[in-house]
C-alpha cells in the first residue's frame, strides 16, 4: 500500500527540483474552459516530472459563477489547496475576474489577465456597476500585469474558443518548465480529440506567447 | 454514450495517473471486486458513479435516492457480493434508516458507504460532519487524504468489512474528492466467494434478534479500536520540534505537514473508532497536543473526555477549511511566538458578484418569471436542484428551501398555518423532477391526502441538472444510457389523487400560457400541478432554434426583458429620460448574444413594441432591402 510516508521522498524526475511549490490560479466563468487549462497545465507537469495537486471549487459555479482552479507542482505538494495570500501566477480568462481573484495572491505575483469582458446579469439589470479599467486597477494595486488581447487574437485567428490556448501560450514563459513543452501537450491534445484545429491552436499559443512577452 | 468511452480498466497495474480522488475510488472499487455499486449524484460525490459505469466486472446503478441506493447495496452484500454505495453529506440522513439498524445485523461480503463531505459549502444546504455517524451507528470510519490515499484507503475498507463484518464508513471531503494528483493503481483481485447465508436471527430486525445483536455490536466496536492502534491507516510524521504534536485527518492533515513540517505529526486514517492508546502514546512524545480537524471538534472532544488536554478549536475555527495559513498561524500561537502576517491582501473593493444563475434559454425562466409577476401574491416553496437559483435576481421567488423534497410537505404545513397578512396570499411549491422521484412524491401524496391548498410546479427538465445532468427514472435512461421505462409525471400525479381537471402539462416557452396556468391555479382552493416539459438546455435533448436579436429601431429601452433573466440579453446603452409626468426613468436598451440565444422566445413574449425578432428573419429582410 502506497501511504504519504513512502511518497514523502518525492518523484525521482523531481528530485533536482527545488522544494519550493509552485502555485498557479486560474479564474474565468463556467464554461469558458478554466478546468480544462488547468488539466492541460498539471498533466504537463506530471510529464515533467513534478508532483501535482488540481483542485477547483466545481457544481454550483457551473452556472454562470465564478470557476477558479488551482494547480500546484513541485517536488513534492502536500495542501490540495492554495491559500490567500499563497498565490505565485493568476491567469484570468475575463479581465474584472483578475480583481476578484487577485487577493489570492502573495505580494510580487504575476497576473496574466484576457481582455475579455464579460458582464453577468446582475450588471445588466443594473444593480452592480462593472469596472471601468479592471487592468488599469491591478497595476495600481501593484501586481506585475500582463494585459493580452486574447480575444482580439481569437478574433484575428477567426475562432472565439481559442481564448484558453491564447491564455495558455500567455503563461508559458512563466513556468517552471520549458513553455514548448506546454505547447506540444496543448497541440497533441488537438491532435488526438479534434485534429482539424491542431495548427489553429499552435499559432494562438504563439500568438499569446509573444503578446505576453510585448506586454511585459 | 458512456459505452463509447475508454474503459480505465485497461490501465494495467503500476500505471501512474492524474487521478481525482472519485476516479481513485472508483478504480479501488473495480480492484476490490465489488458486485453491485449504486448513488444518487450529489456534489462532490457525483463522479464516483459516472466513472465505475465505464468499468468491466461490475453492475453501476443510480439509485432513486440515498436510501434505496444504500438499500440495494445492502442486498447486495447480503447476497455474498462486494457492495459499494456513494453519496453526499447530507445523503445520509436520508439513507440513516437503513444505516442505523445494518449496523446491528451487520453484513455478509464488504460493504463501503463513502460520504462526500461539502466543508467550506461549495454546493450545498449545511456543513455537517459525516464522522459522527460512525459514533451514532458504531461503525469505522477510514479518512483518505488524497487521491492515492482514497484508491489504498478504499480496498483496505472491504478488508476491514470483512474481518469485522460490519459496513465501513470512508469519509471524504471536496479536497479528496476533487483534488487530482498522480494516482498508482495497483492489481484486481477476486474477493472469496459467498452465497447467501439463511439466518433470520441475524438478519430479521425483530426486537428479540436486535436485541441479542447489540452486546455483539460493542463487542466489534472494542476490536475494533483495537484494529486501529496498531492499523497502518495510521501514521506518524517525525518532526524535531517536539513543543506541539498534530493529530489530525483528511486533506487536513497535509496542510498541517505544510504549515509545520518540522512538528510531529499523527495522521489518522482510521479515524472511529479512535485510536486512543496510539494517541496516548503519541502525546506522550511532545509538550502538547493540537488537533487539527474539519470541522466539528470530535476528536478533540473525545480526547478530552479520555483526560488529555489538547488543543484545537480554541484557536482553530470550527466552519470551513483548514488551510496552510490558519494551521500555522494556530502553532504559532499555542508556541507564544508572533504570527506570521499573511500576504493575503484586503479584499476585492466592492466588485459586483457573480453568483451562479440560469442558463441562456432555461425552461425553468418563464415559470419564474411568472412567479415574479405574482410575487406580493404567494409564498414560494422550493427545493433542491437548479431552480434553486430562483431565489436570486433578478426573480427573487423562492421564500424558503431546507432539503430534498421538502417544498411540497412545507407548502403543505405553510397553506394550513397562514398568519394574519398572508390570508391573501397563496402557497407555490416548486420542485424539478429528480427531485420529485427522489424524495417529493411522499410529499405530494401528503398534500392530496390532506386537501391542501398548494399549487405545484413540477419543473420536468428530464435531467438531473445541477450535478451535471444525470438520468433518473423520469429520463427513461439509465446509468448506462440504456432506455427503461420513462414514469409519466402527469399519469403518476393523477394517480396520487390530483383530480384530471387540476393536473397541467405546459410548455413553459409558451409564456402567455404558462402565467395564466399559474395565476389561475393560485386562486383556487385544493391542490394544483403544473408540470413543464422542455429539457435541460445543457443536456443532448435539447435542440435550440434560431438565434433571435433585437431591432435597435424598435427597442424602447423599457426593460421587460431584463425581467426574464436570461444571461444571453445585454444592456448596451443606458438613458435618463424625463417622462410626460416630469417623472425620470432609467431605459435600458438591449442586445441578444446570438452565440448564447437558444431561440426559446420567453423574452419576445414580454417585448411590447415587438422588437426581438428571429436573426435568419431580420438577416434575411435585410439581404431582400440591400437587394431592393
Amino acid at each position: 500500500m502506497s501511504t504519504l510516508a513512502d511518497r514523502a521522498s518525492g518523484s525521482e524526475k523531481g528530485a533536482a527540483m527545488t522544494d519550493r511549490v509552485t502555485n498557479i490560479l486560474l479564474t474565468g466563468i463556467g464554461g469558458q474552459g478554466v478546468l480544462t487549462a488547468a488539466e492541460l497545465l498539471a498533466a504537463t507537469a506530471v510529464a515533467e516530472g513534478f508532483d501535482v495537486k488540481k483542485t477547483e471549487v466545481a457544481g454550483m459555479a457551473q452556472r454562470g459563477g465564478v470557476v477558479t482552479s488551482h494547480v500546484r507542482m513541485g517536488q513534492k505538494v502536500l495542501a490540495p489547496a492554495i491559500a490567500p495570500g499563497e498565490g505565485d501566477f493568476l491567469i484570468s480568462f475575463e479581465v474584472a475576474e483578475a480583481l476578484r481573484a487577485a487577493p489570492m495572491l502573495r505580494k510580487g505575483a504575476t497576473i496574466v489577465v484576457s481582455d475579455l469582458v464579460m458582464k453577468p446579469p446582475v450588471v445588466h439589470q443594473g444593480l452592480f456597476p462593472y469596472p471601468d479599467d479592471p487592468v488599469a486597477e491591478l497595476r495600481r494595486q501593484g501586481w506585475a500585469v500582463r494585459a493580452i488581447p486574447a480575444r482580439a487574437i481569437a478574433e484575428r485567428l477567426g475562432n472565439v474558443r481559442l481564448i484558453n490556448t491564447i491564455m495558455l501560450g500567455g503563461l508559458s514563459d512563466l513556468l517552471p518548465f520549458e513553455g514548448a513543452i506546454l505547447r506540444a501537450q496543448v497541440v497533441d491534445r488537438f491532435r488526438v480529440r479534434k485534429p482539424a484545429l491542431a495548427e489553429l491552436n499552435a499559432q494562438a499559443f504563439d500568438a499569446g506567447r509573444d503578446a505576453c512577452l510585448a506586454g511585459v | 454514450m458512456v459505452r463509447n468511452m475508454i474503459d480505465p480498466s485497461a490501465a494495467p497495474a503500476g500505471t501512474r495517473l492524474l487521478y481525482s480522488g472519485n476516479e481513485a475510488v472508483a478504480r479501488a472499487v473495480w480492484e476490490s471486486g465489488v458486485r453491485l455499486a449504486t448513488a444518487y449524484p450529489g456534489t462532490p460525490s457525483t463522479e464516483i458513479l459516472e466513472t465505475l459505469a465505464l468499468y468491466p466486472d461490475l453492475t453501476a446503478q443510480w439509485g432513486v435516492n440515498e436510501k434505496v441506493a444504500l438499500e440495494a447495496a445492502i442486498g447486495a452484500a447480503l447476497a455474498g457480493g462486494r457492495a459499494f454505495c456513494a453519496m453526499k453529506h447530507v445523503g445520509v440522513n436520508v439513507a440513516s434508516d437503513a444505516l442505523m439498524s445494518q449496523t446491528l445485523a451487520g453484513i455478509n461480503a464488504g460493504l463501503v458507504l463513502a460520504v462526500a463531505d461539502d466543508v467550506g459549502l461549495s454546493s450545498s444546504q449545511n456543513e455537517q460532519d459525516s464522522r459522527y455517524w460512525g459514533r451514532f451507528a458504531h461503525l469505522p470510519v477510514i479518512e483518505p487524504a488524497d487521491a492515492q490515499e482514497a484508491l489504498a484507503f478504499t480496498k483496505m475498507a472491504f478488508e476491514i468489512s470483512e474481518l469485522f463484518g460490519t459496513p465501513v464508513i470512508l469519509r471524504m471531503t471536496t479536497r479528496v474528492c476533487h483534488v487530482k494528483t498522480l494516482v498508482e493503481v495497483g492489481e484486481r483481485k477476486e474477493p472469496q466467494e459467498r452465497s447467501f447465508i439463511r439466518d433470520p436471527r441475524r438478519w430479521v430486525m425483530l426486537p428479540v434478534h436486535a436485541r441479542e445483536m447489540i452486546p455483539r455490536q460493542f463487542e466489534r466496536e472494542k476490536a475494533l479500536s483495537a484494529f486501529g492502534d496498531t492499523s497502518e491507516l495510521n501514521t506518524e510524521f517525525p518532526g524535531s520540534d517536539r513543543s506541539i504534536g498534530i493529530v489530525s485527518s483528511g486533506p487536513a492533515a497535509l496542510s498541517a505537514r505544510e504549515a509545520a513540517p518540522d512538528t510531529p505529526l499523527l495522521k489518522l486514517g482510521f479515524s472511529c473508532p479512535l485510536p486512543l492508546e496510539r494517541i496516548r502514546a503519541f502525546a506522550q512524545s511532545v509538550d502538547q497536543v493540537l488537533v487539527v480537524e474539519e470541522t466539528e471538534p470530535l476528536i478533540e472532544n473525545e480526547l478530552k473526555a479520555a483526560g488529555l488536554a489538547v488543543h484545537g478549536k480554541d484557536v482553530l475555527p470550527r466552519t470551513g477549511e483548514l488551510s496552510v495559513p490558519l494551521i500555522r498561524s494556530a502553532v504559532a500561537r499555542l508556541k507564544g511566538e508572533p504570527e506570521v502576517a499573511s500576504e493575503a491582501s484586503e479584499a476585492a473593493p466592492s466588485l459586483f458578484p457573480r453568483p451562479p444563475t440560469l442558463c441562456p434559454g432555461c425552461p425553468h425562466l418563464s415559470p419564474f418569471y411568472s412567479l415574479s409577476k405574482l410575487h406580493d401574491k404567494v409564498i414560494v416553496s422550493g427545493d433542491i436542484g437548479c431552480y434553486t437559483l430562483g431565489a436570486g435576481q433578478p426573480w427573487r421567488s423562492m421564500d424558503l428551501c431546507t432539503c430534498m423534497g421538502a417544498s411540497l410537505s412545507m407548502a403543505g404545513g405553510l397553506s394550513v398555518a397562514k398568519g394574519p397578512g398572508d390570508e391573501d396570499k397563496s402557497i407555490v411549491a416548486v420542485i424539478g423532477d429528480s427531485t420529485f422521484l427522489h424524495m417529493g412524491l411522499q410529499g405530494m401524496l401528503n398534500l392530496v391526502y390532506n386537501n391542501a391548498n398548494v399549487t405545484v410546479l413540477l419543473l420536468d427538465n428530464r435531467s438531473t441538472g445541477m450535478t451535471g445532468g444525470q438520468e433518473h427514472p423520469g429520463t427513461g435512461y439509465n446509468l448506462y444510457g440504456e432506455t427503461t421505462p420513462r414514469v409519466d409525471l402527469v399519469g403518476l400525479v393523477k394517480a396520487l389523487g390530483v383530480p384530471e381537471d387540476r393536473v397541467f402539462e405546459i410548455d413553459p416557452y409558451a409564456l402567455p400560457e404558462m402565467y395564466k396556468t399559474l395565476r389561475n391555479e393560485t386562486r383556487r382552493e385544493g391542490v394544483s400541478v403544473i408540470v413543464t416539459n422542455r429539457p435541460c438546455v445543457l443536456t443532448s435533448r435539447h435542440k435550440a432554434g434560431g438565434a433571435l436579436t433585437v431591432d435597435e429601431d424598435r427597442c424602447t429601452g423599457c426593460g421587460n426583458c431584463l425581467a426574464v433573466g436570461c444571461p444571453a440579453i445585454e444592456v448596451v446603452r443606458r438613458e435618463e429620460r424625463v417622462l410626460a409626468s416630469g417623472k425620470t426613468r432609467e431605459l435600458s436598451f438591449v442586445r441578444i448574444d446570438s452565440a448564447f440565444c437558444t431561440g426559446c422566445g420567453v423574452c419576445a413574449e414580454v417585448c411590447g413594441p415587438k422588437a426581438i425578432q428571429p436573426l435568419a428573419q431580420v438577416k434575411a429582410g435585410a439581404l431582400e432591402t440591400e437587394g431592393a
